[in-house]
């Protein structure tokens, strides 16, 4: 705990005067404090390391475009943009957000990639959904959308629908002038081709290989198999779920959340739908809880169980895969019983879950818990212990707390390197605090302490759905308040109100008061959550998803750096991402 | 004119039992995957899904034949053929069984070693000529592996050769008339059976083809039957060198009861299995890994062996 008195705010007062402007009200109780864009480099760095329980991760980092937000208050919204950065502070176990007003005809703010390395992409993604410049960056050009984009998408006054634009066209010079865009010339990518003696070998890895799992395009550097550097080009997978999160009401937003981490189902829900609660003010009846955890957890492990079939695969290791798609199948048989879909369920609901469970549900999921741990174990000794698999996992892209935090990592990420730091623990959501259960560390931090992670998590999940199973709470499957959705139905044909209620509600959708609020859950890929602006209408003003992934996979060229082309691919198994939760 | 009759007949047995082999491994290998890894694998097509064998020749024979305006034309058409006859060449001296023999040449066990490292110039072949950085990095991975692995492969051999006293193959086979040389030579037969996966390049030494890495390495470029006669190499390679396992370590074709051709077969199919099985089973070995375990693990013990077994027949004699 800060062993200072003062307050972040107060602290930053003290230090900063003038260039401090003052606090923000908002629903989710994270401090978020303006600041003169001027100073934003000093007043970052002095919270990274001049604070006592420094905010040592840059958790998130974007834009919101305020031109025509309703609720524009006069003292701090004055400029068309805000800047916002949210970090967190392990020590304090608290966040903190800035919002800075970037100035200019093209807006402008001081780069902080010399204080947080990780700031690299995002600042770049800013760039590229806003056109916010920033000045000092390294290499300020566009990550998600193709180059020869114009204009930035997730400015308000961007199109967000193909019927507002003129029909697609591809005339011969625009085609010539996409492939000549894509040309791959060593130079953009800040690569050198070799010197007088020798050339490297640009090999392109992707957007269509089967080792990156998704649309992913590696652009490696190679001197023999060695890897000298590797680009991750991202973007290929982008399908504008920010801005689609402006354009669907609060409640039709939910499955397009369920297409982000694809693999999660509806954890995606938990994340959007606790951050829509929070704006809201609503409590959830501790049933639908209970039975938000259960179906969270079982989708945990089909996530991880995908990933440690593929992680196999990527080693070379064949039947995994088969195995434990099988196993997952059984969980997505489960949650087709439950909720009716079976990936992308889309279960979850604005104060509570869509159905109450049927009859009988306890007993499929009673027998996967007895079925699965066996399987489990099976699978250690066929490939935990593998010495070949050992031999390709242990010690390859290994890093350490320093490093993970500098980079953002989340996840099975952070506690394979020692570092126990897992949301549901430290800031219980949805009644974690009422389970037991461990949270698996691993010393090394490399492949092989991330599968150990994630393969111990399995275990754990199990435990957290069988203490479901055994103590779900009687009462409502969804709360009363008036701006759950679908609205409840019993009352409608007695008093006018509840019938008006109902209606606007599903027809309009309800209106979430204005406000901000995040909230962030322990996704099976790290720390995931949504960053939700409502200026008091029926759809979100500013949607924001910070996904894992994103630093996850910035990472990369740090880990693959010096090793083969077999190891890169073995990293990038290990890393776990989904290329939706890359992109969004 | 007797004994001309008899060869083209023996010739004509051995390339249509090897060239069914080949085919029903398809089939096999599909369903014994299938078998390990808890799903069906091909059932559709006629009983037990052998029609699978059929259907897929179809296919592939049909299939469009194309090269790359990139790929060095005529060694692109060439490379394949190569895995697919130095292997079927290979059968020439492997005892089917007392009289079913292709050439008892004196120098049988040489005229294998030869024929399999004449096949890297297959791979290599094809991964230069397919102008493809992946099928490049294949055709590197193979090449340096073969050469790593034929060395230890011939002397892993040189143990049974030295007992024997012979390179022909049929008299290496009754000389172990009493007793199979797996018991004698449990050192060489290991190191011939990992060599002799490395030269086939099945998992865990598929590095030239590591689909997770390298797409499908040498043979990314390939199509139709020029990219079936890949297949059909690896499956005869497979069966030569389970053939080769047998004859060389297992008693060939010794076995009570049975006539001895079946025996062979018999043998010959458990080896086989055994290879699908490592395939159902193992991850796959890094490059240098590999490279590392052949050099510095492999060639010590294979040379070891072959002192030890020097010394032994020297002192025994």
């Amino acid at each position: 705990m800060s062993t200072s008195t003062l307050t972040i705010a107060e602290e930053l007062q003290e230090r900063f005067g003038p260039a401090v402007f003052g606090v923000q009200e908002t629903r989710d109780g994270i401090p978020t404090i303006w600041v003169d864009a001027a100073s934003i480099k000093d007043i970052m760095s002095f919270l990274k390391s001049g604070v006592s329980d420094p905010y040592a991760m840059l958790y998130d980092l974007s834009v919101i475009d305020e031109r025509v937000r309703m609720d524009r208050e006069q003292h701090y919204h004055v400029a068309s943009y805000t800047v916002f950065y949210h970090l967190v502070s392990f020590g304090r176990n608290e966040d903190i957000r800035i919002k800075v007003a970037p100035t200019g005809v093209t807006p402008a703010v001081d780069s902080i990639t010399s204080v947080f390395p990780a700031a690299n992409w995002y600042e770049r993604e800013a760039w590229d959904m806003y056109g916010v410049r920033f000045n000092g960056h390294p290499n300020l050009r566009r990550i998600l959308m193709p180059n020869t984009w114009t204009g930035h998408p997730l400015r308000k006054d961007h199109p967000a629908r193909a019927t507002e634009i003129e029909p697609f066209q591809l005339p011969d010079e625009k085609l010539q002038r996409e492939q000549d865009a894509m040309m791959f010339r060593p130079e953009e990518w800040g690569l050198s081709r070799g010197t007088d003696e020798f050339d490297y070998m640009f090999l392109n890895l992707g957007p269509h290989h089967p080792g990156t799992h998704g649309l992913l395009r590696i652009i490696l550097q190679l001197d023999g198999e060695e890897i000298v550097e590797a680009i991750p080009d991202i973007g290929y997978h982008h399908r504008g779920a920010e801005k689609m999160g402006e354009r669907q009401t609060w409640h039709t937003f939910i499955p397009y959340t369920d297409r982000i981490d694809y693999l999660s189902g509806v954890m995606n829900n938990l994340a959007y739908l606790l951050a829509v609660e929070k704006l809201a003010g609503i409590e959830v009846p501790p049933r639908s809880q209970v039975i938000r955890v259960m179906m969270s957890e079982l989708f945990r492990i089909a996530s991880h169980l995908v990933w440690y079939g593929t992680f196999a695969q990527d080693l070379g290791a064949l039947s995994p895969t088969f195995f434990m798609f099988n196993d997952r199948e059984k969980i997505l048989g489960i949650v087709e019983a439950i909720c009716g879909g079976r990936m992308h369920p889309s279960w979850f609901r604005i104060g509570g879950v869509a159905h109450d469970l049927p009859k009988n549900w306890d007993k499929p999921i009673r027998d996967f818990i007895a079925y699965f741990p066996p399987r489990i174990k099976d699978y250690d000794n066929a490939l935990m212990k593998n010495r070949i698999f050992k031999s390709r996992a242990m010690g390859i892209g290994a890093y350490n707390v320093k490093e993970a935090i500098e980079w953002g990592v989340t996840g099975p990420g952070l506690r394979a390197c020692g570092y126990d730091w897992d949301f549901r623990k430290k800031r219980p959501y949805s009644g974690f605090e009422n389970f037991e259960f461990d949270v698996p560390l691993a010393e090394k931090g490399d492949c092989y302490a991330r599968a150990q992670v994630r393969i111990e998590e399995m275990r754990q999940s199990l435990r957290i759905i069988e203490q479901c199973v055994n103590n779900m709470p009687e009462g409502a499957y969804k709360s009363e308040h008036p701006l759950t959705t679908p609205p409840r139905k019993d009352r409608t044909m007695h008093d006018i109100e509840t019938l008006i209620n109902h209606f606007l509600n599903v027809s309009w959708g309800p209106i979430i008061p204005a406000g901000e609020a995040f909230f962030g859950i322990e996704a099976s890929k790290g720390a995931y959550g949504y960053y939700l602006i409502s200026d008091g209408n029926t759809m979100s003003y500013r949607t924001r998803i910070r996904t894992p992934s994103f630093p996850h996979m910035q990472m990369l060229p740090l880990l693959s750096r010096g090793v083969t082309v077999s190891d890169l691919l073995a990293i990038l198994g290990s890393m776990d991402y989904v290329l939706a939760d890359v992109d969004r | 004119m007797s004994s001309v009759v008899t060869s083209l007949l023996v010739i004509v047995f051995v390339l249509f039992s090897l060239l069914t082999t080949a085919s029903l491994l398809i089939w096999l290998e599909r369903r014994l995957l299938a078998l390990w890894q808890d799903r069906y694998g091909p059932n559709r097509v006629g009983p037990f899904g052998l029609g699978q064998v059929l259907a897929d020749m179809i296919k592939i024979f049909f299939k469009e034949d194309w090269t790359p305006p990139f790929a060095d034309r005529p060694v692109f058409v060439i490379a394949p053929t190569f895995i697919v006859i130095t292997a079927l060449m290979s059968f020439a001296v492997v005892p089917f069984s007392p009289s079913i023999l292709v050439s008892d040449i004196d120098i049988g066990v040489l005229f294998f070693l030869a024929m399999s490292s004449l096949g890297v110039y297959s791979v290599a072949l094809a991964g230069w000529a397919s102008n493809n950085k992946y099928a490049l990095l294949g055709a590197l991975r193979a090449s340096a592996q073969m050469l790593a692995y034929e060395v230890f492969m011939g002397l892993s051999l040189m143990g049974v050769v030295a007992i024997t006293g012979s390179f022909s193959m049929q008299a290496i086979v009754k000389a172990q008339e009493n007793i199979w040389f797996i018991v004698l030579q449990p050192i060489g037969f290991v190191i011939f059976m990992i060599a002799g996966i490395a030269e086939t390049h099945r998992i865990p030494f598929d590095l030239p083809e590591a689909e997770s890495e390298l797409v499908a390495g040498f043979h990314s470029e390939y199509s139709g039957m020029k990219f079936g006669m890949f297949f059909v190499g690896e499956y005869i390679g497979i069966t030569l060198i389970s053939a080769l396992l047998v004859t060389l370590f297992m008693g060939g074709w010794h076995g009570p009861f049975l006539p001895p051709v079946l025996w062979f077969f018999i043998k010959v199919f458990f080896f086989i299995c055994g290879f699908i099985l490592l395939r159902a089973s193992l991850p796959r070995m890094r490059y240098d890994q590999l490279m590392a375990f052949g050099w510095k693990l492999m060639l010590p013990l294979s040379l070891l062996n072959l002192m030890a077994t020097g010394a032994v027949i020297l002192w025994s004699s």
